[in-house]
């Protein structure tokens, strides 16, 4: 398959250039030296093949052949994706760590999916049945969550002249037959895609259910629409990792696509040792039987770091067109744009803002159009939903990565530093964050919870924004001076940021509020201030009210409530309304 | 392979460009790109070099000792055909060798047959061991705060004239494996220690080697020094010398390794100095677009593996430029390593000792080291709730400041107090002070008993039952 195409000239890190056949095309895989390392052509000119190449480049020398393979750098796609661990090219790290130990050498040629289990096929087409790309040939039970749907190929129609009987099969083995207008075509149950491509559908359709995370500050306040965009950016430590990890949890998604982007081995073990053992709350199984993990650490080849969101995303949308609903996570999307950076800097050429190359933006527009809530060419509703972490120097919002991201997304979980230092978590800003899917995904919530939950949210924002105003003054002359009326606007914003927004990731019962149990407590909370308001106009103490003891519980309800038991809200309402009601007694 | 063998040994002439640490040499065809070559002056003194970027008919070599006395006629580079290797062995343990791995003690060279590549290799993720067996280095605002976990990289973000090197010191003195509360340890086992100096002062060198020795570590360190007046470029490898050691003691030799790297700035410089005279597009302040990824080269060289009984645990220091947290050097490393310990210059100028900044400090790993069977099961909330309390201090602060003391409410007072107890008696140790984890944990509820139980919602009501000690 591969044939000799050309001779390195100049090796310079992860970049070479070679000369040789005018034929390669841009972005062909090819194959490096005598160890056959696997890079990809980025650039021609002439003879000259500038290639980006995936592993380290240690050692090579001018000289050295390069091999062409007459294809575009491609997935794999089959089933076995799920419960797999890739690094940004696809090799399954599990295999590479029985061929080489624990760490990774280079120069190992693996394919993605394992050629030899068997796989369970039913068929659900008819022999003569005229199909179009999309439609689905059979089913595979692939993991006890999710059944994979075996899918004619986007770019093939025609007749089909055969389909393979109910039994098991590898996924190189032929499952039928398709009569297209250039001859019979044998499909398997292995497909491949170029990574850099999107796969097509029939339409986008609109954004509005929200993708539930069980975070509530995500939920409540700044809602995701399934097949939307987020960007989570942040300082280090502010908790973006932790908020993703979360999100690929919780999320109700059927499948989770899960990229650690040059960041850290651990994170990525700490998932791969963590997810096999928790249970997903809506399937009851294993969350990591609806997971496919690519990571490809920051002391990985930084090439492949590059590759590896598209990898991510093309694997995204091929459950989509199944008619699932995908959750994809990319930490950090910085460190691809960085990736971009080194391999355009190595390359010389002109720098726009801060060394990025002046594609960042085109780059970064194209990835995230990727996601969608879309009807697949089989007639069915998938979506992708991106949540990407973004990384800016010093924290600081302004710089290129965050500034170019925000023009492509539509929802902005600000983290900040000072709420992460004071160890509120998620340190999602209130006041910097926005979502763009809040009026989209209101209808839902209505339906969901039989409650005016757009209402009770843009209450909650009020009062916090007032907050933010009356501490202002409170910084300069202390809470003492304020009414007790704006006191009282202090008093339930506290509930709201210790009791609501705060949520802590590591507790049992707080990593994960179902609606009804946010909407629940929102509601809890926005009733005290009412019937607090009610009292203090009669003439009571801010001091009186903050002694009840309901304002305790309300604080501790997170964690106290757990998700089947949220009969305790009722309870809790009528605590406050007896409290309430023995206050006011006391002014009428 | 042959062919690497084969061009071993030749010769190649031809330098047509010095500058700074770098030689550009033509008709450099047969040499490999990141390889070391052996550059021989015309007195035919030999000093080594590292290939940067290589085409056919030029190579950019980086001279690890300078180009001082070379001339463009009449130096020669010899080709190795390898990468630079260093060779390691247990018998390191115990001696001190220059920033490129030679000895300098006056000892032999390490006699082992073993050499291992000076970059590594990246530890597949699915290798690892999620670190979680927690060390107790006795100092209370890391055990109880930001506790240490075997296997972690945790860096000291410091500043010019901060005790960092103190503090290191005193972490490796003290650094013993974890045990819960009340317990001691089930097997007391030493850390064997790599300390990788780039272009520190000698006293500091000295500082450390005599604080080795005085608490009867010294057989079980391992030094690589690159002082101040030391080649710069030669910094560049120090820290993987010391790493490649570290992996092998942990990794092959199944000991458990700290590995304290200081002055990662010093290291910074040296690779921008690198990439500024190479005409690269520099990112910010003049740093090169792939600082992170060369940072997280080394820095992930840390940690566990399922084939090996031992660990690293990385300490990096970095002195942070002007106090600036948001200075590329350690905004970067923090980005990378899990958590950070960042000492205060307020703190220090009230005489406080360990200075550490409490805000801005973070331990990513603790969660999974600390809690009912690892230390106690109020310690999670516990430091959790000391956080809160000590964040609010700040905000009285400030507000005291504008209206005055006096005018603050009850509570604020009583909050007031906490913040002054919290820094003298939790934060403050001396130099020599031990302090176990129930130690540790006590003073924290002890302080806690200043605010009023209302006050106290990041733990539990059961724990306050317990522990809480205020009225
Ligand atoms: N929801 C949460 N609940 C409890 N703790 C949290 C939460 N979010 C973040 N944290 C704490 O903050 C620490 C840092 O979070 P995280 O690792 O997610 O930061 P990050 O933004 O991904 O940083 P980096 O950019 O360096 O990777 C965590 O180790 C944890 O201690
Ligand atoms: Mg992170």
């Amino acid at each position: 398959m591969s044939e000799r195409i050309g001779t390195v000239k100049w090796i310079n890190g992860p970049v070479i250039r070679a000369e040789g056949s005018r034929q390669v095309g841009m972005m062909e895989l090819v194959e490096v030296g005598e160890e056959h390392l696997i890079g990809e052509v980025i650039g021609l000119n002439g003879d000259i093949i500038t290639i980006q190449v995936y592993e380290e480049t240690s050692g090579m020398h001018p000289g050295a052949p390069v091999f062409g393979t007459g294809l575009p750098l491609s997935v794999e796609l089959g089933p076995g994706l799920l419960r797999s661990i890739f690094d940004g090219i696809q090799r399954p790290l599990p295999i590479i760590e029985m061929r080489t130990g624990s760490f990774i050498s280079r120069g190992v040629h693996l394919t993605p999916l394992y050629r030899k289990d068997r796989w369970e096929f039913t068929p659900v087409m008819k022999e003569g049945t005229v199909v179009t790309g999309g439609e689905v040939i059979g089913t595979v039970p692939e993991t006890p969550s999710i059944e994979h749907r075996v899918m004619i190929p986007p770019d093939i129609s025609g007749t089909v002249t055969w389909v393979a009987p109910a039994k098991s099969y590898t996924i190189v083995e032929p499952i039928a037959r398709v009569k297209t207008a250039d001859g019979e075509k044998e499909l398997t149950m292995l497909q491949r895609w170029p990574i850099r491509r999107l796969r097509p559908y029939k339409t986008r359709l609109d954004q509005s259910i929200p993708l539930i995370t069980g975070q509530r500050v995500l939920d409540t306040f700044f809602p995701l629409g399934k097949g939307g965009a987020a960007a989570i950016p942040g300082g280090f430590g502010a908790g973006k990792t932790v908020t993703q990890h979360s999100i690929a949890k919780y999320a109700d998604a059927q499948v989770v696509i899960y990229i650690g982007c040059g960041e850290r081995g651990n994170e990525m073990t700490e998932v791969l040792q963590e997810f096999p053992e928790l249970i997903d709350p809506r399937s009851g199984h294993p969350l990591m039987e609806r997971t496919v993990l690519i990571a490809n650490t920051s002391n990985m080849p930084v090439a492949a770091r590059e590759a590896s969101v598209y990898t991510g995303i093309t694997i995204a949308e091929y459950y989509r067109d199944m008619g699932y609903h995908v959750a994809l996570m990319a930490d950090s999307t910085s460190r691809w744009a960085e990736a971009l950076r080194e391999v355009s800097g190595r390359l010389e050429e002109m720098p726009a803002e801060e060394g990025y190359p002046a594609y960042l933006a085109a780059r970064l527009a194209e990835f995230y159009e990727r996601a969608g809530y879309v009807r697949t060419l089989s007639g069915e509703e998938g979506s992708v939903s991106i949540i990407g972490a973004v990384s800016p120097p010093g924290g600081d919002f302004s710089e290129p990565v965050t500034q170019h991201t925000k023009r492509f997304i539509r929802c902005f979980w600000a983290l900040d530093k000072s709420l992460a230092s004071a160890r509120h978590f998620p340190s999602i800003n209130w006041l910097d964050s926005y979502s763009e899917y809040l009026d989209d995904v209101a209808p839902w919530w209505h339906k969901a919870t039989d409650q005016n939950w757009i209402g009770m949210r843009n209450k909650a924002m009020e009062l916090l924004s007032e907050e933010s105003r009356l501490s202002q003054i409170v910084k300069l002359v202390g809470p003492d001076a304020l009414p007790d009326e704006q006191r009282l606007v202090l008093e339930t914003s506290r509930l709201l940021r210790e009791g609501f927004l705060q949520q802590n990731a590591m507790d049992t019962i707080d990593a994960y509020s179902t609606v009804q149990k946010q909407i629940g407590m929102l509601a809890l909370m926005l009733y005290f201030h009412d019937r607090a308001h009610d009292i203090i106009k009669m003439g009571a103490t801010i001091s009186v009210i903050h002694k009840l003891p309901v304002v305790d519980t309300l604080i501790r309800m997170k964690t106290q409530i757990p998700n089947d038991k949220l009969s305790m809200i009722d309870e809790i309402h009528e605590a406050i309304n007896a409290q309430m009601t023995q206050l006011e007694a006391d002014y009428k | 392979m042959s062919e690497l063998v084969d061009r071993g040994g030749q010769e190649v002439v031809g330098v047509s460009r010095i500058e700074g640490p770098i030689l550009v040499i033509e008709n450099a065809g047969n040499l490999g790109y990141d390889e070391v070559v052996e550059v021989i002056d015309s007195t035919g003194h030999m000093r080594r070099g590292r290939i940067l970027e290589v085409s056919e008919k030029m190579a950019v070599i980086q001279i690890f000792s300078g180009t001082t006395g070379l001339s463009i006629d009449g130096t020669k580079v010899r080709i190795t055909g390898s990468t630079l290797k260093i060779p390691v062995a247990e018998e390191m343990l115990g001696r001190v060798f220059d920033g490129l791995g030679t000895p300098i003690d006056g000892g032999p060279v390490p006699l082992t047959n073993h050499f291992a590549d000076i970059n590594g290799q990246p530890i597949n993720p699915t290798s690892r061991v999620y670190p979680r067996d927690y060390i107790q280095t006795g100092i209370s605002v890391i055990d109880g705060m930001n506790s240490l976990v075997m296997g972690q990289k945790l860096p000291l973000f410091s500043g010019a004239g901060l005790p960092h090197d103190q503090l290191a010191a005193q972490i490796v003195r003290q650094a013993t494996l974890g045990a819960p509360a009340g317990e001691s340890a089930k097997h007391a086992e030493d850390f064997a220690i790599v300390f990788a100096a780039m272009g520190v002062k000698h006293d500091v060198a000295n500082y450390f080697k005599n604080s080795f020795a005085e608490s009867g570590a010294l057989a079980r360190v391992a030094m690589f020094l690159n002082l101040a007046d030391d080649p710069p470029v030669e910094r560049l490898i120090t820290p993987r010398a010391a790493l490649t050691l570290a992996e092998y003691l942990a990794f092959e030799k199944g000991m458990h390794v700290l590995v304290v790297l200081t002055d990662m700035t010093n290291y910074c410089e040296a690779l921008r100095q690198i990439s500024n005279i190479r005409g690269e597009v520099p990112s910010r302040k003049g740093y090169p677009g792939y600082l992170y990824s060369d940072l997280a080269s080394m820095y992930e060289r840390t940690g566990r593996v399922k084939t090996s009984k031992g660990s690293i645990t990385q300490i990096p220091i970095l002195t942070m430029p002007n106090d600036d947290i948001t200075h590329p050097v350690p905004d970067l490393t923090g980005y990378i390593t899990e958590g950070q310990i960042v000492l205060g210059r307020t703190l220090y100028q009230h005489g406080i000792y360990p200075p550490i900044s409490i805000l801005p400090s973070l331990s990513r790993l603790m969660k999974d080291g600390i809690g009912e069977g690892q230390t106690r099961e109020d310690h999670p909330h516990l430091m959790a709730q000391l956080y809160a309390a000590y964040a609010h201090v700040q905000d009285v602060r400030s507000l005291a400041s504008v209206i005055g003391e006096e005018e603050l409410g009850e509570v604020d007072q009583q909050y007031l107090a906490f913040g002054k107890a919290f820094e003298g008696k939790y934060i403050s140790q001396s130099f020599t002070e031990n302090r176990n984890i129930e130690q540790t944990l006590n003073i924290g509820w002890d302080l806690l008993g200043l605010l009023p139980k209302e006050e106290l919602t990041r733990v539990s009501l059961a724990e306050i039952d317990k522990y809480y000690k205020g009225m």
